[in-house]
């Protein structure tokens, strides 16, 4: 593949054809914000956040859908670079609820980050309002239309990630949405629920139902893990506040790119269910009653034990699970064969 | 998975799911995988829009069948008639890939002389596939220089599941879709860590890492690891352990984070057999219907509250970590371990790392991992050796077993078929929402998803007298249950689908108790009943 030498303020690099301005920046370290750019969707130029200037062009570019080209000479961070950008977030706060202090986005807002990095308060320009009504009618995602600054990344990912096409631009100008066709409810379009388009929403338009109220962002500890509901081990974040898993996000893994599934964004809340069970319990006369681990695991042993002596090994069976980790797995046929001595062990054969 | 170890010598995916991005056409054979594995149906959908020509092979129109070049709708459990008769159309014209079979397969022979009575118009017959389609789909596969096929419950769910899986891979070999980017045979695995516990040797035939327990070698080798005399002797599937318990031979069971009264067909035996039993341990997250009849119950620890890994369905060892302290006090391993202890064989682990050591020590295909290696990204195993950096496609040059063999094998038509009695064909499956029980669990799911509906062609609806909302009685030959419906052309008439996820109609009370001889696994894709309308 052929290498581009370009120049980024005042750098030098070589990237292969085809690299955006705004890829080539970041390979050197140069972060251009951006609202409406993301690694996995198509680039569509939309925010103008990400503009740049570039020797020998008169208006300034979207960095990421302009193409490196030989030689190109690129500045990220002129007083006209600059001062276009504010204009833009002027542009979008102007229509933008001043609700950060209860806003569920808090924290992560992108919209946020860049008005406090370029110094941009509400109020630059006086202007219409939207007033939505809040829909919070399905049991996962919440939408606040008002928060919506229309960078598309919504639409994107249902079509380009999830492939589902439930989203679009509803309306025309000041009453454009991005909104299932017909502005529908989530509940009543083809959607599935995959979330996909709640994990790149740059602002509070489009928020976990799950997590409304459960903490601020800096407050959650992410632990990457591996997803827990199907044979595809999609690379998840849990978000955990005080002790207590509070959220399902996605975070960058090389099985599933961010995307995630229904079951595996919201169906986790099982580990919370005041169903489950807390303490052994041993049967007495057809009765379940509540026993200690020291209690149930020794008499656990001794009737294994008892079993084993009386019976022999063949009378014993051990199922291991499909669902468990592999190390538990290797403890349970380790069991089974060095202690029960059997090889009679198996798992549900639901392949 | 027997199926593919016998023919390559490995039972596992053989490409990468990354690698679905460089097919140039996909063959789905019974996987209705956007509801099964969303995130790899994503990527199926993707590359379809990006030009990969697509065939589908299902009974139902699943939603990448809506979106195929050609849906071969064939009859239920008639797989190997049709891929037989797609071979036979591939070696009539000569489309087959003569090079790979030569040099990289054998019995060839025996393949090509079986193949000889599926002519296109027989296997159309049995099938109910229209000639003109076989020819189709036998020349797209056939001529598409990278080709991959994917095949999920729908052809392992079988009497015939093994063999089923052989046919595939027949199919591959003959044109030699194998052992390049973009091929194939791809069984994607349904639960989270399916692969992982069959590659942990919880299986009654196998140490992990599919050593054979009746090997003297292997065996000495884990007694002289573990410190404790071993037995040669292949033990019981499960189902063989329920008839044992039936016979009052099997008298004590442990089962950790299964619930084979819901998910096991045939409930019904299953119930009795655990009934039967002298002492049974149970260790759950929930007081599931296989936990009501336990002596003991132990409770279980989430995902979430362990440290440990998992096997994906492209044989990717990924880290699971724990981010919440176990709700009970104790993680699963943790709990097994104690026992362990008790019962006199020491299982002081400090952590789940330690386990993974010990086990990769003992199994050569896991031998090069280890928990720092695979902080980030997870490896593909084989990788045997610390630098080795995993083997993401399986069978580049040459396979596992040296030569890849050719199964001759015919059509065994199901177990059990639709009569006078039992007019309709029950087929069942997995929905996107819900994962085997703990999905049930889930507020947000159950609201949206909380019922089962079994799903009826319209024809069939209208026969019976059936509107939207009516409930119905389903009844086979081991049992019954009611439920709620959906009228769908998404299913031929003739056949009913209902998932396995809905303990209130548990879809299992119903299906087959006959089992694929080799795998064990049970036939839950064909069983005969008949639906009654309930007056409400
Ligand atoms: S809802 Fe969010 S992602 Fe969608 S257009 Fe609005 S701001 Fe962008
Ligand atoms: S949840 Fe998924 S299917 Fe629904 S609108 Fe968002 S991206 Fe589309
Ligand atoms: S997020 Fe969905 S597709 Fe991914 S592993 Fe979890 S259940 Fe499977």
């Amino acid at each position: 593949m052929d290498l581009i030498p370009v120049t980024i303020d005042g750098q030098r690099i070589e990237v292969p054809e085809g690299t955006s301005v705004l890829e080539a920046a970041e390979l050197i370290g140069i972060d251009i914000p951006r609202l409406c750019h993301d690694p996995v969707l198509g680039a569509v130029g939309t925010c103008r956040l990400c503009v740049v200037e570039i020797d020998g062009m008169r208006n300034l570019r979207a960095s990421c859908t302009t193409k490196v080209t030989p030689e190109m000479v690129v500045r990220t961070g002129t007083p006209r670079v600059q001062e276009s950008r504010r204009t833009v977030l002027e542009l979008l706060l102007s229509d933008h609820p001043a609700d950060c202090l209860t806003c569920e986005k808090m924290g992560s807002c992108k919209l946020a980050e860049y008005a406090y990095a370029y110094g941009v308060r509400k109020g630059a320009f006086a202007g219409a309002e939207h007033h939505y009504e809040l829909d919070d009618s399905n049991p996962f995602i919440v939408r606040d239309m008002n928060k919506c600054i229309l960078c598309g990344k919504c639409v994107r990912a249902c079509q380009e990630v999830t492939g589902k096409n439930v989203l679009g631009f509803a309306f025309k100008g000041f009453d454009t949405k991005a909104t299932p066709f017909g502005d529908t409810s989530y509940l009543e379009s083809d959607c599935i629920f995959c979330g996909n388009c709640v994990a790149v929403c740059p602002t509070g338009a489009l928020t976990e139902k799950g997590m409304q109220g459960q903490g601020r962002t800096w407050e959650m500890e992410k632990v990457r893990t591996t997803c827990s509901f199907c044979g595809v081990g999609c690379t998840v974040d849990l978000n955990v506040k005080d002790g207590r898993v509070v959220g399902v996000t996605s975070t960058d893994g090389t099985v599933n790119d961010r995307a995630m599934c229904v079951k595996g964004r919201f169906g986790w809340d099982y580990i919370n269910s005041p169903k489950r069970l807390t303490k052994p319990l041993i049967k007495r006369d057809g009765r379940f009653e509540e026993a200690s681990w020291d209690e149930a695991l020794y008499f656990v042993a001794s009737r294994l034990g008892e079993i084993r002596q009386r019976y022999g090994s063949q009378a014993f069976g051990a199922l291991s699970s499909a669902r468990t980790t592999n190390e538990t797995n290797y403890l349970v046929q380790k069991f089974a064969r060095g202690v029960m001595g059997t090889n009679s062990v198996d798992h549900c054969a639901r392949t | 998975m027997a199926g593919l170890a016998t023919t390559f010598g490995s039972g596992a995916m053989t490409n990468p799911i990354a690698d679905i991005d460089q097919a140039e056409l996909l063959l789905l054979i019974g996987t209705n995988t956007t509801e099964a594995h969303p995130v790899i149906g994503y990527r199926m959908l993707k590359a379809r829009r990006q030009g990969a020509r697509l065939i589908v092979v299902d009974p139902r129109r699943t939603e990448l069948a809506d979106l195929a070049d050609y849906w071969l709708q064939l009859k239920p459990g008639t797989d190997i008639a049709l891929l037989n008769g797609l071979m036979q159309i591939i070696l009539k014209e000569g489309l087959e890939d003569r090079a790979f079979i030569e040099e990289r397969c054998e019995n060839f022979e025996e393949l090509r002389d079986t193949l000889e009575s599926y002519t296109p118009e027989r296997v159309s017959e049995i099938t109910g596939v229209p000639v003109e389609l076989l020819f189709s789909a036998a020349r797209l596969y056939a001529t598409t220089d990278r080709a991959a096929l994917y095949y999920t419950l729908g052809i392992t769910e079988h009497v015939s599941g093994t063999m089923n899986v052989m046919s595939c891979a027949n199919l591959a070999m003959l044109t030699g879709h194998l052992g390049r980017p973009g091929t194939g045979v791809n069984p994607i695995r349904g639960q989270n860590n399916v692969q992982g516990a069959c590659d942990m040797g919880a299986l009654p035939n196998v140490y992990p890492g599919y050593q054979n327990v009746n090997v003297p070698e292997i065996q000495a080798k884990f007694e002289q690891a573990w410190g404790v005399p071993l037995s040669g002797e292949i033990g019981l599937k499960i189902p063989e352990m329920f008839d044992a318990a039936h016979r009052g031979e099997l008298k004590a069971m442990y089962i950790l984070g299964e619930n084979p009264v819901l998910s096991d067909p045939n409930t019904n035996h299953i119930r009795a057999g655990l009934e039967k039993l002298e002492f049974l341990v149970v260790q759950e997250l929930f007081l599931t219907e296989t936990a009501q009849y336990a002596d003991v119950v132990l409770p279980g620890g989430s995902f979430a509250e362990c440290d440990g890994t998992f096997t994906n369905t492209e044989r990717r060892v990924q880290r699971v970590r724990k981010a919440v302290e176990p709700l009970a006090g104790l993680a699963d391993w943790e709990t097994v371990a104690e026992i362990m202890t008790r019962m006199g064989m020491p299982a002081r682990y400090r952590d789940a790392s330690e386990i993974f050591d010990e086990m990769a020590a003992l199994t050569p295909s896991y031998a090069g991992i280890s928990y720092p290696r695979i902080e980030r990204d997870g490896l593909h195993w084989p990788c045997p050796t610390p630098d080795h950096p995993g083997t993401p496609i399986l069978h580049v040059g040459k396979f596992s077993r040296g030569k890849g063999r050719f199964q001759a094998i015919d059509h065994v038509p199901p177990g059990e078929l639709p009569d006078e009695a039992y007019p309709f064909l029950l087929s069942t499956g997995r929905v996107r929402e819900h994962y085997n029980v703990t999905t049930a669990y889930s507020p947000g799911i159950m609201a949206l998803w909380g019922e089962e509906h079994a799903w009826i062609n319209p024809e069939d609806a209208h026969a019976l007298g059936l509107e939207a909302d009516s409930r119905v009685r389903v009844t086979s030959r081991r049992g019954e249950i009611e439920t709620a419906i959906e009228i769908t052309d998404r299913v031929p008439p003739g056949m009913v689908w209902m998932s396995f996820h809905h303990a209130g109609s548990p879809s299992n009370a119903l299906t087959s108790h006959l089992v694929d001889p080799v795998s064990g696994t049970g036939e839950y894709k064909v069983c005969a009943i008949k639906v009654e309308k309930l007056i409400s």
